[in-house]
């Protein structure tokens, strides 16, 4: 044999012949193409298909504006408690040894494996009408169920782990000499975490929200099982394109949910731009 | 300030990583931990800052009790084996940290602290570096940025684990000497982990060596080096032949040879540790082993031999400068009376790396030559 074809014999080993790789690789993008990038497309088409006037006003009519504003306040609390909570679990499990810890790790999990519609029904068994806290709710006139607060909890329940996910790993990885560090110099333990743990673990924490963020704008299941779906109050807006699309309004639907797609495309944007930049400050093997 | 340490115990879980260590350091001292690894250095190192606490025992800091001290109150300047550099923040903002985050009227003004933080970087030779980030740094440099951080907050104590266990051998020189000089200027107490025995010989006023979680020698230098209190610190202070012998009365024999006479009076079998370094050349009719040179081997400066006893047939290491007057016997098969100039006497053979097996006791060492 002839040192040419032991060498392509031995390359041929660890490669596909040329054929095959090709093959795979214009499998793998015709498939792309067709389930994400023609969906996406369409989705903006659909969307601008009757014209840009009728394009804003679905997006201006008060219903389409209720849903947005809803969507954005039930994010705008959602997202910075979930911060704090997320902040709060990973700190614990990173920094400390305590009994539970274990469970602690799988309970923020939990919203991952559960789907969501389930997590949804929790809420109404206990918040509903004959839900367990149904009593004290209606001696104090509160509304959970079917009004915003139903939803920020929904919300909240099924963004959970995003942020906590990200940054136990992060923060486990750096380990405690750091803020050994700073203690020893006199920091106090608010110091401590506000000028060494929290910048060490920004950029994680930033990805960690964006995710959050996006999950939270467009969930659907779980919210939608405790909205009640009452138009112009209770509509986020995957709901809301819902409605309209069940009712075969198809270019509102579609412009609200264009609306939706380029928040996905910002988010993916930011995120891309995140990990090219810090990508050695993000948790390793995370990435979702 | 002075540092006593009494009867500190440390478990964690059922493992003892340290028992009943006690230990007195005077203001000013530069003391040395050495031991192989797992022996406790860095658990007493972090026992003394506070960020580990003994099951048992007290710390005393200038005679105070400091158990109720946290860490961030004992003014103590601790630098850890990685250096913990504040990834995010300047050299400079990484050296005035300490001072930075006071609060009131103990916080210098801004220039203040900016000129503080210079004159650090100038003490520790980086002048001009204060902009970068640590990873601009090389690991001698950075190594430099954790000391001065250490400094700013004016430590009584400085503690070091390690302090320049990840730099190569040259640059880990060069540091030793700087830390010495920086030790002279400043003159705080300090400890420092090391397991380079070199390192530790060169640097510390006295050594403090660790095995198995207890204190198996505290003393200077000389003290430890030539008179070792048991054979795991011998044997951990540079290699060592192991010899058995008779005892009789206050001589020692080999063999057929009366080797030596020691200042003790014991009869029975006994081991002689004696360093390759320790033995010389001797005129046939002094007392000493007679052997036969095996090979002969020149690294660097030094000439080393393996040589077999005659009358046992057990092999001996020796070494010498290579310019010395006793090189020229050194020759293959060559016929020689070796003397052993410094050597300890312990009472049994036990190898001191069996964790079970009793201390072997020092029953006797050379007698002490006139001057
Ligand atoms: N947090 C801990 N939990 C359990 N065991 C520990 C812990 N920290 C240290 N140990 C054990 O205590 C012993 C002493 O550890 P230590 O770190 O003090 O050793 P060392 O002398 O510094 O060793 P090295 O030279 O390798 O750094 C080791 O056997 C180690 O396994
Ligand atoms: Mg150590």
């Amino acid at each position: 044999m002839s040192s040419t074809t032991i060498l392509a014999a031995r390359h041929s080993a660890v490669t596909e012949s040329s054929g095959v790789r090709r093959l795979l690789i214009t499998a793998a993008l015709l498939f792309l193409l067709m389930f994400l990038l023609l969906p996406l497309i369409s989705v903006f088409f659909e969307a601008l298909r009757n014209g840009v006037h009728t394009y804003v006003d679905a997006l201006t009519e008060p219903d389409a504006v209720a849903a947005i504003k809803l969507t954005l306040l039930a994010s705008g609390i959602a997202v910075p408690l979930n911060l704090v909570f997320g902040v709060a679990a990973a700190w614990a499990v990173a920094k400390f040894e305590f009994r539970g810890k274990a469970l602690l790790v799988t309970l923020i999990d939990l919203p991952f494996s559960v789907s969501p519609v389930v997590s949804g029904l929790i809420y109404v068994l206990m918040f509903g009408a004959s839900g367990w806290a149904a009593g004290w709710m209606a001696d104090t006139n509160i509304q959970i169920i079917f009004a915003l607060p139903g939803i920020v909890l929904a919300t909240i329940f099924v963004t959970f782990p995003f942020v906590a996910r990200e940054l136990i790993p992060l923060m486990q990885e750096q380990g405690t000499d750091d803020e050994q560090a700073a203690l020893s110099l006199g920091a106090s333990g608010w110091q401590t975490f506000w000028y060494i743990t929290l910048p060490n673990v920004r950029w994680g924490l930033l990805y960690g929200v964006l995710l959050c963020n996006a999950r939270a704008m467009g969930e659907f299941g779980a919210v939608s099982v405790v909205s009640g779906h009452i138009r112009g109050e209770t509509n986020t807006m995957p709901l809301h394109v819902e409605i309209l699309y069940n009712e075969y309004n198809f270019a509102a639907a579609f412009a609200m949910a264009s609306v939706l797609a380029s928040l996905a495309l910002l988010t993916l944007g930011l995120k891309t731009l995140l990990e090219a930049r810090h990508g050695d400050s993000l948790a390793k093997g995370q990435k979702h | 300030m002075n540092i006593t340490l009494k009867n500190i115990n440390k478990q964690f879980g059922q493992f003892h990583a340290l028992s009943s260590i006690d230990l007195h350091v005077e203001s000013g001292e530069l003391i040395a931990l050495l031991g192989p690894s797992g022996s406790g250095k860095t658990t007493l190192l972090r026992i003394i800052a506070g960020l580990e606490f003994a099951n048992g025992g007290a710390v005393y800091f200038g005679g105070e009790d400091v158990a109720a001290t946290p860490l961030r109150k004992r003014q103590i300047g601790f630098v850890f084996q990685h250096y913990a550099l504040f990834k995010h923040m300047t050299v400079r903002d990484n050296v005035s940290f300490g001072l930075r985050i006071r609060k009131g009227d103990a916080r210098p003004s801004k220039s203040d602290i900016r000129q503080r933080a210079d004159e650090l970087l100038e003490l520790v030779q980086l002048s001009g570096l204060g902009d970068r980030y640590p990873h601009q740094l090389s690991g001698g440099q950075r190594q430099r940025v954790a000391l001065a951080r250490a400094l700013a907050i004016e430590p009584k104590v400085l503690l070091l684990d390690e302090p320049f266990g990840a730099l190569d051998a040259k640059v880990r020189k060069e540091l030793r000497h700087w830390l010495r000089e920086l030790h002279q200027k400043t003159g705080v107490t300090t400890l420092f982990v090391t397991h380079d025995q070199e390192e530790a010989l060169e640097l510390a006023d006295r050594v403090v060596i660790m095995s198995g979680g207890k204190i198996a020698q505290i003393g200077s230098v000389d003290e430890v080096y030539e008179q070792p209190a048991s054979p795991m610190v011998f044997d951990f202070l540079g290699s060592t032949n192991r010899i058995p012998v008779e005892r009789h009365g206050n001589h020692l024999v080999i063999g057929t040879d009366k080797i030596a006479i020691y200042e003790g009076d014991h009869t029975g079998h006994g081991t002689v540790y004696v360093r390759p370094g320790d033995l010389r050349v001797a005129s046939p009719d002094d007392v000493g082993l007679d052997a036969i040179v095996r090979n002969v081997q020149r690294t660097g400066p030094i000439v080393r031999a393996t040589v077999a006893i005659n009358s046992t047939g057990q092999l001996v290491y020796v070494e010498m400068p290579h310019l010395h007057h006793d090189v020229q016997h050194l020759l293959p098969q060559q016929s020689l009376r070796l003397r052993l100039m410094q050597y300890s006497v312990y009472d049994a053979e036990n190898t001191p790396d069996g964790e079970d097996a009793p201390e072997p006791v020092l029953i006797g060492r050379e007698r002490l030559r006139l001057a």
